[in-house]
């Protein structure tokens, strides 16, 4: 027993661990060929914790405004009795299920009016069922005004929408929409004074002026505020500016002669086809002030333009709409071939993912208005839709569900297409997890090349240790127990090494948006230009598993460029090592 | 026996300690532990009786056989031992004499199985060390011999003391040596204090004198209370003076504590202070 004890315990041995810890002390050469592990290891702490936050802010940012899982129609015009589907959908993955909702997706042209010009933009128009939808996606989150986050609806607010000091958002609501429509009614005015006088030579009677103005209807306040309104009524936010554009389109002398001319009628010259509306009161028909068109959500980039000031160099959004103005879109109807079909909403929300691709790219509006717009709905068979989204029960796991999913709904016989979020942005995720395994090879190449330092100057050391050695030889000492001295030495250098570079490597990650900025500061350049990625700041995670591993791995190179050396000293002759001058 | 068996002990290793080459480690560690200490024990373990004047001559402690030994010099063999028979009585200072090239080194490096021998047999205590295994001559090397070389060979990165008390560790676990640290301490300063050396126990070895550094090789040597003291030219890097201190020491210790020593020397006037002279010349033996 006694014997056995003294074996084992010789692995354990004092001398090595003095020399161990005497050469860590006095072999400066070796501490500077760790360094290398050390920056290698904070390098690659620093990159995969900002490359996991980078990976996690995009897969909340991708998933954001999508449901798990989305099965969607080939077929543009949707399909009827979705009813069927659906019961067979909670048939196959019922318990996989949270929450299931319907949507119509439609390609569609939106046309904004900026100042004396419509432009265009292209989105995805999306109809929604509000209450379901926001049991099945985290769209509503990403609303700018807090009632809608609660409870998403297409109406108007009168204000209180969200956005940063000096942004437009702020006075956006019913306030802007009525100051707009009575702004753009008084500038009509006066410039028909202009035409008029052009056009006779003489100004137009200012009593008759005033008379119409007050026939116009006034304003009606939907709020307690109405003092405020009023006010704003009557002189809008944009009367004082100086670049504002005069109206285009037919002259309004014009647009009264055509309306007042009774000439319209296919059958009988000279009949007014608005006649039935002529004798309503004028609350009853569209009046901009009083009224809303259906209610549009837009993705937030797709209403405005995010740059810098050009004078403070501040990232900003310039809105060229905002809720509360009207805009027009054009989508095909839901028949073959399709027909362009136009309508008038009103932007009543915008909402931001912070995901520019998906702000670019959506526009919300009721299900049931779309479905009547476009004409889905038939009198025997319902209402058609074109896809149904699905959300997932928590830790149910996705690519499973979809893969029942589609055993239930073959592709060859089944006129849809299930594909869950990460599907959909399957390119993106692999493209930045290939960067990641990438990034990963070329830093842990690093380290590995650091191992070769390592290799070397223990060569080096052995070498000059090659008498102390022989002595530690002829005191006793076995080749075990010479190399492991080496073998522990590389550990500690490893463990050193590392162990440094983990804490320069975190204190970076803590600090990295403190570091961006006084590199932005030395070089006047942004490091992370929130124009293009949509943050503020740049996000980080620590896995403290990767960190181990990376620790680990570091540590491992270090024994194995020692083990050579240790076993080229372990083999060294006593006689010889003696001998060695 | 068979109970050492049962405790995973080679058969020569059993051998070994029961003749006393190696020493029994509970028993040892209870001496080298032990709360009275005496410096003059230490040199003789207590398992060893006390050889008698008449066993002296008859029983070499140390002895060699038709020894052969070459080295090679890349396609060139040069012979350095050419059969030598040799023989270190038990409580002597055997010298070995010989000039540059006539083997004595090898041959003392052989005795210390630091070199394997190509024939001839090396006996120590009665039993055959030539042919040991690596871990086993380890053992003997930290256990039964005590060796000290011209060039002192101190490690640079220790101190004195510690120095001294590289045997023991390397000797002794982790475990055991910390807890019986103290009287290892104890023991390595009470040597030093032998040699002269206790006012430098903390000093570096580049801190110390050429005959300093020696003093503190012998203490070296001396704390795993060797059988044998091996000596390489102790006093070959020394002037007269402090090499003439060395020797009184080494003498000393083998009229105290009856230490055998084997010495190798090119000083004619430094063998002579041993009790047997043995002149080694071309790898031979010459006789007297």
């Amino acid at each position: 027993m006694e014997a056995a004890a003294v074996e084992k315990a010789e692995g354990l041995a004092m001398y090595k661990l003095i020399l161990c810890l005497r050469y860590l002390r006095t072999r400066y050469i070796a501490l500077a060929s760790i360094i290398s592990v050390t920056l290698g290891v904070a390098t690659m702490i620093v990159v995969n914790s900002v490359m996991s936050g980078f990976a996690h802010e995009m897969h909340s940012r991708l998933h954001g405004i999508l449901s798990d899982i989305v099965m969607e129609s080939h077929s543009l015009n949707g399909f009827y009795h979705w009813e069927d589907e659906l019961a067979k959908v909670k048939e196959v993955a019922g318990d996989d299920i949270q929450d299931v909702t319907v949507t119509v997706h439609v390609p569609a042209m939106l046309s904004m009016k900026i100042r004396d010009q419509w432009m265009p933009r292209h989105v995805t128009l999306v109809g929604i069922d509000p209450e379901s939808y926001a049991k099945v996606s985290d769209f509503t989150q990403y609303l700018k005004h807090p009632a809608n986050r609660e409870h998403v609806d297409f109406d108007l607010k009168e204000s209180g929408y969200e956005g940063d000091e000096g942004s437009p958002l702020r006075d956006a609501g019913w306030g802007h929409r009525r100051g707009k429509v009575m702004y753009e009614r008084e500038l009509e005015m006066q410039l028909s004074q202009f035409r008029e006088f052009e056009e006779t030579g003489r100004w137009p009677d200012q009593d008759l002026l005033r008379q119409k103005r007050i026939t116009q209807p006034a304003p009606i306040a939907l709020v307690d505020h109405e003092e405020e309104v009023a006010e704003k009524a009557i002189l809008p936010p944009f009367a004082t500016d100086p670049g504002a554009p005069p109206l285009p389109g037919t002259r309004p002398e014009e647009l009264n002669k055509m309306a007042n001319a009774e000439l319209y009628d296919p059958n009988k010259k000279g009949s007014d086809p608005f006649s039935s509306r002529r004798g309503l009161p004028a609350e009853s028909t569209y009046d901009p002030l009083q009224h809303q068109a259906t209610g549009l959500i837009l993705g937030i980039a797709i209403g405005s333009v995010r740059d810098r000031d050009q004078t403070t160099g501040e990232v900003k959004d310039y809105f060229m709409v905002l809720p509360g103005d009207d805009v027009k879109l054009t989508f095909p109807t839901a028949e073959n071939p399709p027909k362009a079909m136009n309508a008038t909403f009103t932007v009543t929300d915008f909402y931001e993912s912070k995901m520019s691709e998906y702000d670019a790219a959506f526009a919300f509006m009721p299900l049931d208005q779309l479905q009547r717009l476009r004409g889905m709905i038939h009198p025997e068979h319902g209402t058609a839709i074109s896809s149904i989204q699905i959300k997932l029960k928590e830790g149910v796991n996705l690519r499973e569900a979809t893969d029942k999913l589609r055993a239930a709904f073959p592709p060859a016989t089944s006129p849809y297409r299930i594909q869950s979020w990460r599907d959909l942005q399957g390119p993106l995720l692999s493209a930045v997890e290939m960067e990641k395994t990438i990034l990963n090879i070329l830093l842990f190449l690093i380290i590995g090349v650091a191992g070769f330092g390592i290799l070397a100057t223990f060569y080096m050391i052995v070498v000059e240790k090659t008498k102390d050695i022989g002595i530690l030889k002829s005191l006793g000492a076995s080749g075990g127990g010479i190399m492991s001295i080496f073998v522990a030495y590389g550990l500690s250098l490893g463990i050193v090494g590392s162990g440094v570079g983990m804490v320069l490597g975190l204190l970076f990650v803590v600090n990295i948006n403190a570091i961006a900025s006084v590199i932005e500061w030395i070089t006047g350049r942004e490091v992370f230009d929130p124009t293009v990625y949509y943050f503020r700041e740049i996000p980080t995670i620590v896995e403290p598993w990767s960190i181990a591993w990376v620790v680990a791995g570091a540590m491992l190179i270090a024994v194995l460029a020692s083990v050579l050396p240790a076993m080229r000293a372990a083999r060294l002759h006593p006689v010889e090592a003696l001998r060695y001058e | 026996m068979s109970n050492a068996e049962s405790q995973g002990m080679s058969a020569l290793e059993i051998r070994l300690q029961r003749e006393s080459v190696l020493p029994d480690h509970e028993a040892r560690r209870k001496e080298l532990t032990g709360p009275h200490i005496n410096t003059a024990k230490f040199a003789q373990p207590a398992a060893v009786a006390k050889p008698t004047p008449s066993e002296k001559k008859k029983k070499p402690l140390l002895e060699t056989r038709a020894l052969h030994k070459s080295y090679r010099k890349g396609r060139l063999t040069i012979p350095v031992l050419r059969g030598v028979d040799f023989a270190a009585e038990e409580g002597k200072i055997t010298s070995i004499i010989g000039q540059s090239g006539s083997g004595k080194s090898t041959l003392l490096h052989l005795m210390g199985t630091l070199d394997t021998p190509d024939d001839g047999e090396i006996h120590f205590a009665n039993t055959r060390i030539d042919r040991l295994s690596s871990r086993q001559r380890d053992s003997l090397r930290s256990r039964a011999f005590g060796m000290i070389f011209q060039f002192y060979h101190l490690l640079p990165e220790l101190s004195t003391l510690e120095n001294v008390l590289t045997p023991i560790m390397i000797s002794h676990g982790m475990w055991r040596y910390w807890s019986a640290r103290k009287q290892f301490r104890k023991r390595a300063e009470e040597l030093l204090e032998m040699v002269g050396l206790s006012h430098r126990t903390t000093h570096k070895p580049r801190e110390l004198s050429g005959g300093e550094m020696q003093r503190t090789a012998i203490a070296r040597a001396l704390i795993a209370q060797p059988r044998i003291l091996l000596a390489d030219e102790p006093t070959g890097n020394l002037d007269e003076k402090t090499g003439g201190e060395i020797m009184e020491i080494l003498k000393r210790l083998n009229r105290e504590q009856n230490l055998t020593i084997v010495m190798v020397t090119h000083d004619s006037s430094i063998a002579a202070q041993g009790h047997d002279i043995i002149r080694l010349t071309g790898g031979r033996v010459e006789k007297q």
